[in-house]
């Protein structure tokens, strides 16, 4: 079975300027922004979320902290995630407690790595709200999950994946679709 | 990817890489011991059997510790076995642990080879908490754990480890994980503890019998603690061992100034160790401890989190997971 | 009548190497010569065969009576049959200790009805083995036994060791030593050295097995009676029975074939691996096979030690020394010492047959040839037959073996006691 590319959702550009509008959006929403703190979950969540902070640093001055979540320790799908699954570490260098935060993340899709970040965030505090922004949004949810920003909203079938490159991780930079052939 | 780990039985048969992977997946979890709510539900609805049959308070609470905050359940199997008593084998106990499949087993025991032993009758991942005077393989990881992080890398590392080498699973765990990162590891102890075979064990060791020479420059000293049996035999009296062996302040600052201390535990307090140096603030005892937490919760979740085999991309897989 | 035809018969009490061909009649060889044929006889063709004289094999454990799980005289003698035995001797750490008469006539006794091989035991040395009082051995040697040993252990004390030799000496006994010195070997397991450090096993130095094979061998000097060194493993050892030989003395000695195979380094954590003595190092090793080789060491012998299987399913501390050994004997003998050159066939014949009938005395008993109007025990062998040994089709009780599914080259094809063939493949 294989992995091969249908079309491309999002080029370099685009990836570029959905950011732009996602944390314009994201200042507009927050009211004055003080408490607001970004956590981008690994691995593709956490240049996502830098851009944001820096893109919103940008525009509108303010100094928005970032953390790093990881999630694997509380997936509720380890056996079937891999065969030796790698924890790593999480670095969170403020405290959640009463903080808005913003959970940040490539693909929205079952809702349940989303769920996870947040049994993640609870077991360092008490946040008094947490949001979510993506960049894509693919449908196909498990759970009661929703993003309050969302940078496309793409239909899939579940055969289908989607592919976020960043040139942070990837050395290059777009969003795929991709199909599963026998 | 192949599956890394079915056991921990030994370090002698573990790869650098192995080793790394394993303290490096320690470092989370170090982490996670200074956060407020330390209780996760990662294996929630699996069972930990810890299988000791001697007495260990320290190693015992600390996987049983280690499973609970992974959320993990765990089972008891007590029994008391001495080479001077003959108890159950443990033939019988591997009907038990066959019966009651638990998730992983941990497992000490006074006979050499006993891990093993386990791990080839049944079908559960096999942690060697200690066997005979073998192996103590997570008290090798979390000792390198501590060196790497307070002394720097292991293999510029000038290890002096001091007390009964012979009948120390510790000492063997230690030599064989430190060598393979080329550190240089000197063996002080009594002659009749310290034989000549020792340098045959692995690369980079070798012995020196005066401890004023041993410590010279090292970077970590490690004082096994000294099990009072060993000085009923015929061999030496604690006030022999104290005079020649114990690590002093003065014996101390005759290694590296900014070198550290090691113990396993549970130290005799003025025997291997005078209680200065084990109060020092060179010595790195409570943070083993620690780290000790850190690296079994590490191995709990590496064998017992993933899957036997390696799974085909579903929904689920790591292409889709969100 | 019985005719063993085209083989090539190894004799070393005459010296004879030559394709013979034997008639056996009324338990006895009537003709020994090329080409014989008789028409009312069985015919057992020998072809690319060796035809030796019976084998014996000086020490091994029956277990009977008291150990039945284990083994029993007959299923023990079954295997040695298998193993090309003509003549077993088995020693006394049975339950009760065979240390009077009426334990030895009862092992007589059941040999005679179930064993297909001749059962020659050996009579414990002191009450019980232990070390202590004098055993019966004059009356046990009327009930048949053929030596003295407080196998299992040595005999404990220097002077209770010049009792046994001064009293046997006159009765043509030989005594037969376990050489172990207690204090130096307590609690051990393996062979002390880098193997037993390595594993975290408590090892037993080889100079335990010395020191005391030097003390019994002055003994044996003040007392001029027949010392034998059962199972012996290292150079210190074998260098002090060639100094006895030199000396004149009438010291003997035997190897197990284990211990010219198997090293400690090949010791795991599984007591396949654990008897005692222990496998030896490498070292120890080329001694025994410079030993074999050069006439110091006298006869091969199994030490067949079965123990049930529940009893070695444990941990290698807690099971029992030993492992069985009657059936991988030639074979072994062929792959290490003969196919290797090290010794040639007829040497290994001797080891089997007259080393060991000279380590009891020969007598019209124990002596092994193969001439007209001599007794019909013979063993029969292949030099080069392939075949995979299996422990689990041993007619013994117990498969305690680290040689289970070992390929071999050569083994026993056929064994004749008293004219009457026991065993063929």
């Amino acid at each position: 079975m294989r992995i091969v590319e249908k079309r491309q959702l999002m080029s370099a550009d685009e990836i570029r300027r959905t950011l732009e509008r996602l944390a314009h959006e994201i200042v507009e929403n927050t009211g004055g922004a003080k408490d607001l703190a970004l956590i981008g979950v690994r691995r593709r969540g956490i240049p996502l979320a830098e851009r944001l902070a820096k893109s919103i640093r940008a525009s509108s001055k303010a100094e928005i902290p970032v953390g790093t979540l990881d999630i694997t320790l509380y997936r509720d799908d380890l056996s079937t995630v891999a065969p030796q699954p790698v924890v790593q570490s999480s670095e969170i260098p403020f405290p959640v407690d009463d903080r808005d935060l913003l959970l940040v993340d490539d693909v929205l899709y079952t809702g349940r790595t989303v769920r996870a970040a947040m049994n993640g965030l609870f077991d360092l505090g008490r946040p008094r709200r947490i949001r979510l922004c993506v960049l894509i949004d693919r449908g196909h949810r498990e759970l009661p999950v929703e993003a309050s920003f969302i940078g496309r909203a793409v239909e899939t079938t579940d055969a289908e994946i989607i592919e976020v490159r960043l040139n942070e991780i990837d050395k290059e930079e777009r969003v795929m679709v991709m199909d599963r052939v026998d | 990817m192949s599956h890394r780990f079915r056991h921990l039985l030994a370090i002698e048969p573990l790869t650098r890489e192995q080793i790394t992977f394993l303290l490096d997946q320690a470092k989370p979890f170090q982490e996670f011991q200074r956060y407020p709510l330390k209780k996760l539900a990662t294996l929630r609805g699996k069972t930990v059997a810890l299988t000791f049959f001697e007495n260990s308070t320290r190693t015992k609470i600390s996987f049983a510790t280690a499973a609970s905050r992974l959320g993990a359940d765990q089972m008891n199997l007590q029994a008391e076995s001495s080479s001077l008593k003959k108890g159950e084998s443990l033939s019988d106990t591997v009907l038990t642990l066959e019966a009651m499949k638990p998730d992983a087993i941990v497992i000490r025991h006074s006979s050499s080879g006993a891990a093993e032993f386990i791990s080839h009758r049944v079908d559960v991942p096999v942690i060697n908490a200690g066997d005979g005077t073998h192996e103590h393989p997570t008290q090798a990881l979390l000792d390198a754990l501590t060196i790497r992080d307070r002394a720097g890398a292991l293999g510029n590392c000038k290890i002096t480890i001091i007390g009964d080498i012979l009948h120390s699973r510790v000492a063997r765990s230690n030599i064989h994980l430190l060598s393979k990162f080329g550190a240089r590891i000197t063996l002080c102890g009594p002659a009749m503890w310290l034989p000549r075979e020792l340098d045959s064990l692995a690369p980079g060791v070798h012995r020196v019998p005066r401890l004023e020479e041993a410590v010279e420059g090292a970077d970590v000293i490690m004082a096994l603690r000294i099990q009072q049996e060993r000085l009923h035999e015929p061999s030496l009296s604690a006030d022999e061992y104290i005079l020649r062996y114990q690590l002093t302040p003065g014996r101390l600052r005759l290694a590296n100034p900014n070198a550290i201390v090691l113990h396993p535990g549970p130290m005799i307090r003025g025997l291997e160790i005078d209680p200065a140096v084990a109060d020092s603030l060179q010595s790195c005892i409570l943070e083993q401890v620690t780290n000790g937490l850190a690296i079994r919760m590490a191995i709990l979740f590496e064998l017992i989190a993933g899957s036997a085999e390696p799974q085909e991309q579903t929904k689920d897989s790591p292409h889709a997971a969100h | 009548m019985l005719l063993i035809k085209n083989g090539r018969v190894l004799d070393p009490t005459s010296n004879t190497d030559a394709r013979l061909d034997v008639l056996i009649d009324k338990g006895r060889i009537a003709k020994l010569a090329a080409g014989i044929s008789a028409a009312d006889a069985l015919v057992l063709d020998a072809t690319n065969c060796i035809v030796a004289p019976g084998f014996i094999d000086l020490h091994c454990h029956l277990r009977e009576p008291g150990q039945e799980v284990s083994e029993t005289i007959e299923s023990g003698a079954q295997s040695a049959a298998r193993g090309g035995f003509t003549a077993i001797c088995p020693m006394p750490n049975t339950q009760p200790v065979n240390d009077n008469a009426s334990v030895t006539r009862s092992i007589m006794e059941r040999a005679a009805a179930v064993s297909p091989v001749r059962v020659w035991p050996i009579g414990a040395a002191s009450k019980e083995s232990k070390g202590e009082q004098l055993a019966d051995i004059s009356a046990m040697q009327q009930a048949g036994a053929v030596a003295v040993s407080d196998d299992g252990k040595p005999v404990a004390t220097a002077r209770l060791l010049r009792q046994v030799m001064d009293y046997c000496g006159p009765l043509d006994l030989t005594v037969i030593d376990h050489c172990e010195d207690s204090s130096l070997a307590a609690g051990g397991v393996m062979r002390e050295g880098p193997r037993s450090i390595r594993l975290g096993l408590k090892g037993m130095p080889a100079a335990a097995e010395s020191i005391c094979a030097g003390r019994d061998i002055e003994i044996a000097a003040l007392t001029g009676a027949r010392l034998h060194i059962a199972h012996l493993s290292t150079r210190g050892s074998l260098e002090h029975v060639r100094e006895a030989k030199r000396r004149g003395l009438a010291v003997t000695c035997e190897v197990t074939p284990h211990h010219f195979t198997l090293i400690d380094e090949d010791v795991q954590y599984d007591s396949r691996f654990k008897m005692n003595p222990p496998l030896a190092s490498r070292d120890d090793r080329d001694a025994l096979l410079e030993g074999l080789a050069d006439g110091t060491v006298d006869a091969i012998a199994t030490d067949h030690a079965p123990h049930h299987p529940a009893s070695k399913d444990v941990e290698f501390d807690r099971a029992p020394f030993g492992i069985t050994g009657f059936e991988t004997a030639i074979a072994l003998a062929l792959e290490q010492l003969v196919h290797t050159n090290r010794i040639s066939l007829m040497r290994m014949v001797e080891l089997f047959t007259t080393g060991a009938a000279r380590v009891l005395g020969l007598s019209q008993k124990t002596e092994r040839k193969l001439a007209e109007g001599s007794g019909a025990d013979i063993t029969i062998f292949s030099t080069d037959r392939a075949w995979t040994y299996r422990a689990a089709e041993s007619p013994s009780r117990s498969r305690n073996t680290p040689f289970d599914n070992r390929d071999f080259r050569g083994g026993p094809v056929a064994t004749i006691v008293a004219g009457k063939i026991v065993y063929q493949a």
